[in-house]
């Protein structure tokens, strides 16, 4: 029986659950929403919004109190990032490439002078975190890495590109994948922890993108960028399991974000078709309308409660990486759907930037896309049914 | 030494949250989300922000049902030191002197320099429980807080609302203050403290560890109450008259004639 079909039946929350739930949504609700179309608008990174949430401890849920973090589960981190992105996507893609991206993987796979290094001031905020896999030419298939690292002395020389990296404009600190073996395919990629400022270290141009437009998705580029061996992550030619492993990851963060922007679409549908009046009545009164949210209801609650398994499963240090890319895909399918239903019930009002919908529609598209497309799931689901 | 704290808080229904019985006219509670009170919040904040400056201890205090330990755990995620829970059946149906009977009892117990209230709570509107514990205890009171500056010795400087305008007030520990929502921002719970709330102590104290008559706790010690309770009734949306000032009072003169109110 694969480990997807391990059921958990305790679906209450935990009194810390419901006390954390009680703290994001008021803070999304004051802090995150009322910046959401002006963050979207001017393609601006809320520098103001990751200040706020570095004071509470957002930006370090799940790192340990001992290297600075909240001590917290992996199920409060899902939660925050759902929460979020139900006010603003962009911010919530903030903390999920912050968290699942750049702590992760230094917390799974960093000696102890690189957790004690990195993580106490990514967990409060100081630094803010990017990971660089992506590149021209190796999207899906990562395997095509054409960034090198040359073993020099003491230090690794860096020379390529990376592009749509999250964060990448405001980072300080960068998980970076280089070939350092092009003979062994995948098993010649390395990973290194990479800083801001680094000489031979460059942020490239900004991406001009159709949603999630505030969170500084640019190029990296790496010419003759000298890299110390004490900032290798994992072992050499282990590259590719880290990236492979962080994504596992990732994707309960992207999972969480397309959930929270489905969420949010939802909460704007209820409010306005209930409000809408045409033919002398809401529309919230024509069945047509109740069917369509009865059933953008249901795919919603149903991701919720893959993404709550595939946390639930991390936090348990079970096998979730089945789990994962089940709530990835479907969470990703369901804003996707949600929001374009959204739009079309706000008609013509929904179409217009006077109503948020039309920028929860351009922010969903993206979850199909990034940290494995909804076809990498797929491939990932099936693999796991038929191996 | 440092500055001791301690602030009273309550539960409160969400009253913006609150719908009334149509039939019977009272609250229904069902369903209805219960909250730091609104003011009592301030004054946490307030002590929290002296916890932040002169590294103050923060004991927060709260009596009621068990359900009550929420708002002392949402205290804790704050940033609060230490949680008292007076709880046990001889509180119950307590009126607010009965109320302040029991914290005061409980206070006597204490250690403390400052001791804050919120101004009112959101079920009751009384604001009367922070001075009576004043008076109980015979401490300095200062009511309608919006701002308070401390000197480092054992004085402290208070801005307080008045209706007319405010109002510059010293006074010397140890003393009371009364505090409104709006003096501040409460913070919100940080993520670790929200993390350990739970697996923190709150002190249960019943009637027998606080220094009181128990005649004067609970339903028996509450001389006020309750007769009838119903909801106001509606008022018709009366008639307005664009019109300069004298014209007005010639029409508010004649109406109330009309009704022979003049």
């Amino acid at each position: 029986m694969s480990d997807s079909k391990t059921y958990i039946m305790d679906f209450s929350l935990s009194k810390q659950d419901e006390l954390f739930l009680q703290m994001i949504r008021e803070f999304a609700e004051k802090e995150v929403k009322p910046l959401a179309a002006e963050v979207d608008e001017q393609e601006r990174f809320p520098v103001e919004t990751v200040e706020k949430m570095s004071k509470i401890g957002i930006m370090g849920i799940p790192v340990p109190v001992i290297y600075g973090g909240a001590g917290g589960s992996n199920q409060l981190y899902s939660m925050a990032v759902e929460e979020l992105s139900r006010a603003c996507a962009t911010t919530g893609v903030i903390v999920s490439a912050h968290t699942s991206l750049c702590i992760a993987p230094i917390l799974e796979n960093g000696t102890e002078e690189q957790k004690q290094k990195y993580l106490p001031k990514l967990a409060a905020g100081e630094w803010i975190g990017a990971f660089g896999l992506t590149e021209p030419n190796a999207g899906t298939d990562a395997s095509s890495q054409q960034t090198v690292a040359v073993e020099d002395g003491d230090n690794y020389i860096l020379n390529g590109t990376k592009i749509f990296i999250t964060n990448a404009e405001y980072a300080h600190v960068y998980i970076i994948f280089a070939m350092t073996d092009k003979s062994k395919g995948t098993k010649g990629i390395t990973a290194f922890i990479v800083e801001k400022g680094t000489p031979g270290f460059s942020v490239g141009k900004k991406e001009k993108k159709l949603g999630i437009r505030g969170s500084a998705t640019c190029e990296l580029i790496f010419e003759n960028c000298v890299i110390p061996k004490c900032n290798l992550l994992g072992k050499v030619g282990g590259g590719f399991g880290v990236a492979m492993k962080t994504l596992d990851g990732g994707r309960i963060g992207i999972a969480a974000q397309a959930l929270g922007i489905a969420q949010g679409a939802m909460d704007e549908t209820v409010k306005y078709t209930k409000e809408r009046k045409q033919f002398g009545r809401s529309i919230a009164a024509f069945q047509n309308t109740q069917f369509q949210l009865a059933d953008m209801e249901t795919r919603v609650q149903a991701s919720r409660w893959l993404v709550r398994v595939a946390a639930y499963k991390k936090d348990k240090k079970l096998p979730y990486s089945v789990d994962a890319a089940m709530a990835k895909l479907y969470c990703a399918e369901t804003a996707m759907d949600v929001t374009t239903k959204a739009v079309q019930l706000h008609g013509g009002y929904g179409y217009t930037r006077e109503y948020p919908i039309e920028r929860m529609m351009r922010d969903a598209k993206i979850t199909e896309i990034y940290e494995g497309t909804s076809e990498v799931q797929r491939m990932v689901i099936s693999a796991a049914l038929l191996k | 030494m440092n500055m001791k704290i301690i602030v009273c808080i309550k539960q409160v229904p969400d009253t913006t949250e609150i719908k009334l019985d149509p039939v019977t006219g009272t609250l229904i509670r069902d369903g209805v989300p219960s909250i730091m009170n609104p003011d009592d919040k301030g004054g946490l904040e307030l002590a929290l922000q002296l916890k932040d400056k002169y590294n103050a201890h923060v004991t927060v205090i709260t009596m009621g049902p068990m359900q009550a330990d929420d708002i002392l755990r949402e205290a804790y995620a704050m940033g609060a030191d230490r949680a008292i829970h007076l709880t046990d059946r001889k509180f119950a149906g307590a009126d607010t002197l009965a109320t302040s009977n029991a914290l005061a009892g409980a206070l006597r117990q204490l250690e403390y320099d400052l001791i804050i209230s919120g101004r009112q709570a959101i079920d009751g509107d009384t604001a009367q429980v922070g001075p009576q514990i004043a008076e109980l205890l015979d401490l300095p009171q200062v009511t309608y807080l919006e701002s308070l500056e401390f000197d480092e010795k054992n004085t402290f400087t208070i801005r307080k609302q008045t209706e007319e305008g405010y109002q510059i007030v010293q006074v010397d520990t140890p003393c009371l203050v009364s505090v409104l929502s709006s003096a501040n921002k409460a913070r919100y719970m940080n993520v670790r403290g929200i993390v350990e709330a739970h697996s923190r102590e709150v002190e249960l104290w019943g009637v027998d560890k606080i220094e009181v008559d128990h005649e004067k706790l609970g339903l028996k010690g509450s001389p006020t109450k309750v007769n009838k309770a119903f909801t106001k009734g509606v008022k018709s949306a009366g008639q307005v008259f664009e019109v300069d000032d004298y014209e007005a009072v010639e029409i508010i003169v004649n109406k109330l004639k009309e009704k022979y109110i003049l």
